[in-house]
């Protein structure tokens, strides 16, 4: 990887919430939401984050964006071969970095507020753009708003959220991300709530947007046929940890983490000539509570032995082709 | 259709919801059979009118809906004109239900065993005290529950497992038809994927009709043996899951499965449709798909298309069936 062509380099992010006390008030207990977290994130390039809920997908873009701070670790953004650690920015720097990186919610009212018309929701990012001539406001709103499909613009602006389906509020939230122009975008399951028919649209829309102004993306997904269509690169989280990660279509050709195998063979397929064989797993999910020092997945493992029991989670490696899975036995 | 094999024939069933700005035309004119043992996949998008038609079949409705026309045969009884008092003879023992809100089914106050144990003593006052607990034992084992978790409360459950319960619950009476609406949308992958195949196993063992709501076509072409696609109020395909995948007719279906991305085979362009769904209130005239149809003329804008079967077993209401002029 050319280190010019990187955007963000992150390095052992950890995002821990405490949860109270454990028995006899003696030890405090803690989510291990983010654990380690490595991941470098080229410019122009779209990484999808996916795994069954709980597993930190949300909490990780939140850091990203700076919505949360993280408990440790750090996050290297890079302007004009320039780094800035940002996990640790406050005040004034920190705002000016949150014009840099947005975030796009799977309920597009998390980001749209009730009480404010379409025209000023997404007027809102051109004003710390320092777009302060009202007519060129007017315009590149105009603009905005007709780039993701809500055309004529006129006929959207003067009216609130709830007057909108869910498709055209989720159109308004990326037009609003888009406004302050940003580098780095967060999407966090932008179309899961969305039909079908409308679904398709909106995935194309996002990928125009990402040529025509070379942002970049993290793309949350619960959903792997979605991450196959929108992204580069795929990392799999599980309890706080990516477990593997490498290019789109090889990782569901050739998956080598064993629950990157489950995950994909639990994915329904829209042909009925297709068989799948049934994923390969045990157990279910349980919450990151001051989890023991051991490999993450252990109890839910179908290959696991003595050695990812009696040795710390495992790191990423090399298991061939750039592919990178955390197992001892893979 | 022969009346022996089918264990339900729903003809021209028409359901609206009266609101203070009109009519919500949610169920128009729906036609459709389910044979004994079949499982029969229902798909849409939300809206579209999947839920209304599955709480028409069980005459579970809200104060504001009317059931305008049509027939529900069950077993041969129509249950259209029934009253509640009729109705209920019927419901859970004949026809069930399972809710996609799984805690909403489940009473938080009562352990789950106890819940079950109450649905079969209502619904089969015939079962004895013994019976009911070996019964109750069953269905834990059927459902992939295991014997501990009976006496714990709902909220003690995980997602997957409050599924299970609720679908215990509405196999306690044996019904010979179950409605499934949308049971495992709000569940992981994993979870699903184990559920979809011990429900499609259970409907097979116990040969009993399901009707599987979905606004996911992929899960639908894992549990159908026959598919119905729903487009605004209106049921306008049925067919084998294989041809609704691989030979669909309507217009919609087609746009519907090339929308859908897939993890299996190359990646193809996905297609999307102009437009959104229509407002029921204010439904469009003629073919209610028309102003999205790539394939509309002025003839869709003017004429309902007629429900008819256009290949063995494959019914279409459209002009143009596969875009044909
Ligand atoms: N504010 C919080 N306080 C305590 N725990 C939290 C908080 N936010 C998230 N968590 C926990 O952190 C884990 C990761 O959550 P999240 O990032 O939302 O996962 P995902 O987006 O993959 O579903 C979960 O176990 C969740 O319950
Ligand atoms: N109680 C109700 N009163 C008025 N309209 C309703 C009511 N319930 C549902 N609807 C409307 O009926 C239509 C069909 O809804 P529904 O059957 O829930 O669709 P689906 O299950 O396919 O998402 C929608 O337009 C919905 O808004
Ligand atoms: S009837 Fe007309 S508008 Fe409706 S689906 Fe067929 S071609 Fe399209
Ligand atoms: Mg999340
Ligand atoms: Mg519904």
């Amino acid at each position: 990887m050319n280190r010019a062509d990187i955007l963000v380099d992150i390095k052992n992010l950890t995002k821990l919430f405490p949860v109270g006390q454990g028995v006899f008030g003696k030890t405090s207990l803690f989510v291990h939401a983010v654990k380690d977290f490595n991941l470098t994130i080229q410019r122009g390039e779209s990484v999808g984050l996916v795994g069954e809920s709980g597993c930190g997908k949300t909490t990780t873009g939140k850091l990203l964006t700076r919505l949360l701070d993280p408990t440790s670790g750090s996050i290297e953004f890079y302007t004009g071969g320039e780094a800035t650690d940002i996990a640790t920015l406050k005040g004034r720097d920190l705002k000016e970095f949150r014009h840099r990186a947005q975030m796009i919610f799977q309920d597009p009212y998390e980001s749209l507020n009730p009480r404010i018309k379409i025209y000023g929701a997404v007027a809102e990012g051109l004003i710390v753009q320092s777009v302060t001539s009202r007519k060129d406001r007017q315009d590149r709103v105009k603009e905005l708003l007709e780039v993701v499909g809500l055309a004529p613009a006129e006929t959207f602006m003067s009216r609130y959220p709830h007057e909108l389906s869910g498709g055209q509020r989720q159109r308004v939230a990326i037009a609003r991300a888009l406004a302050v122009e940003p580098a780095f975008v967060v999407a966090d399951e932008p179309t899961s709530m969305l039909d079908v028919s409308i679904r398709a649209g909106m995935m194309r829309l996002m990928l125009d947007l990402s040529e025509q102004m070379g942002v970049t993306y993290l793309y949350i997904t619960h959903d792997l046929a979605v991450a196959r269509y929108m992204c580069d690169r795929i990392a799999v989280m599980y309890g706080g940890r990516i477990v593997e990660i490498g290019q789109t279509e090889e990782l569901l050709r050739n998956p080598r983490h064993p629950y990157t195998k489950a995950l994909i063979s639990a994915v329904p397929v829209p042909n009925p000539r297709v068989k799948r064989e049934a994923a390969d797993i045990k157990g279910r999910v349980t919450k990151p509570i001051n989890p023991p020092p051991r490999c993450v997945f252990y109890e839910r493992c179908p290959i696991a032995n003595k050695i990812c029991e009696e040795n710390d989670h495992p790191p990423l490696e090399n298991k061939g082709d750039g592919q990178h899975a955390a197992c001892y036995l893979v | 259709m022969s009346t022996s094999k089918n264990v339900l024939e729903v003809k021209d069933l028409t359901m609206h919801y009266e609101t203070s700005e009109g009519p919500v035309h949610a169920v128009d004119g729906m036609t459709f059979s389910l044979a004994r043992g079949e499982s029969l996949g229902l798909v849409g998008e939300s809206g579209c009118g999947k839920s209304s038609v599955a709480i028409s079949l069980l005459k579970l409705l809200p104060d504001n809906a009317r059931i305008l026309r049509g027939e529900i045969r069950l077993n041969s009884i129509d249950l259209v004109p029934l009253d509640e008092a009729g109705i209920r003879q019927y419901r859970w023992r004949n026809i069930a239900m399972i809710f996609q809100a799984a805690m909403n089914s489940l009473n938080p106050v009562h352990n789950v065993e106890s819940q079950i144990v109450e649905a079969i003593r209502q619904h089969m006052p015939e079962l004895s005290g013994e019976e009911i607990r070996k019964r109750v034992d069953d269905l834990f084992e059927m459902v992939g529950l295991e014997p501990q978790f009976k006496k714990q409360y709902p909220h003690e459950y995980s997602g997957g497992m409050r599924q299970r319960a609720v679908i215990a619950m509405a196999l306690s009476c044996d019904p010979d038809v179950i409605i499934a609406d949308e049971p495992t949308t709000a569940l992981d992958v994993i979870v699903q994927d184990a559920l979809l195949k011990e429900m499609r196993a259970i409907q097979e063992k116990l040969n009993m009709a399901m009707i599987y709501i979905s606004h996911d076509i992929s899960v639908i072409a894992e549990v159908s043996d026959r598919v119905g696609v729903m487009y605004a109020g209106r049921l306008v395909e049925v067919a084998s899951t294989d041809a609704i995948f691989h030979e669909p007719l309507h217009p919609y279906t087609i746009a519907l499965m090339s929308a859908f991305p897939s993890i299996e085979g190359d990646k193809t362009e996905l297609s999307s449709l102009p437009g959104e769904p229509p407002d029921l209130l204010n439904p469009p005239s003629g073919c209610r798909f028309h102003p999205r149809c790539p394939f509309a003329t002025e003839r869709c804008k003017r004429e309902v298309p007629e429900f008819k079967e256009h290949a063995p077993d494959h019914f279409a209401a459209c002009w143009y069936p596969g875009g044909s002029s």
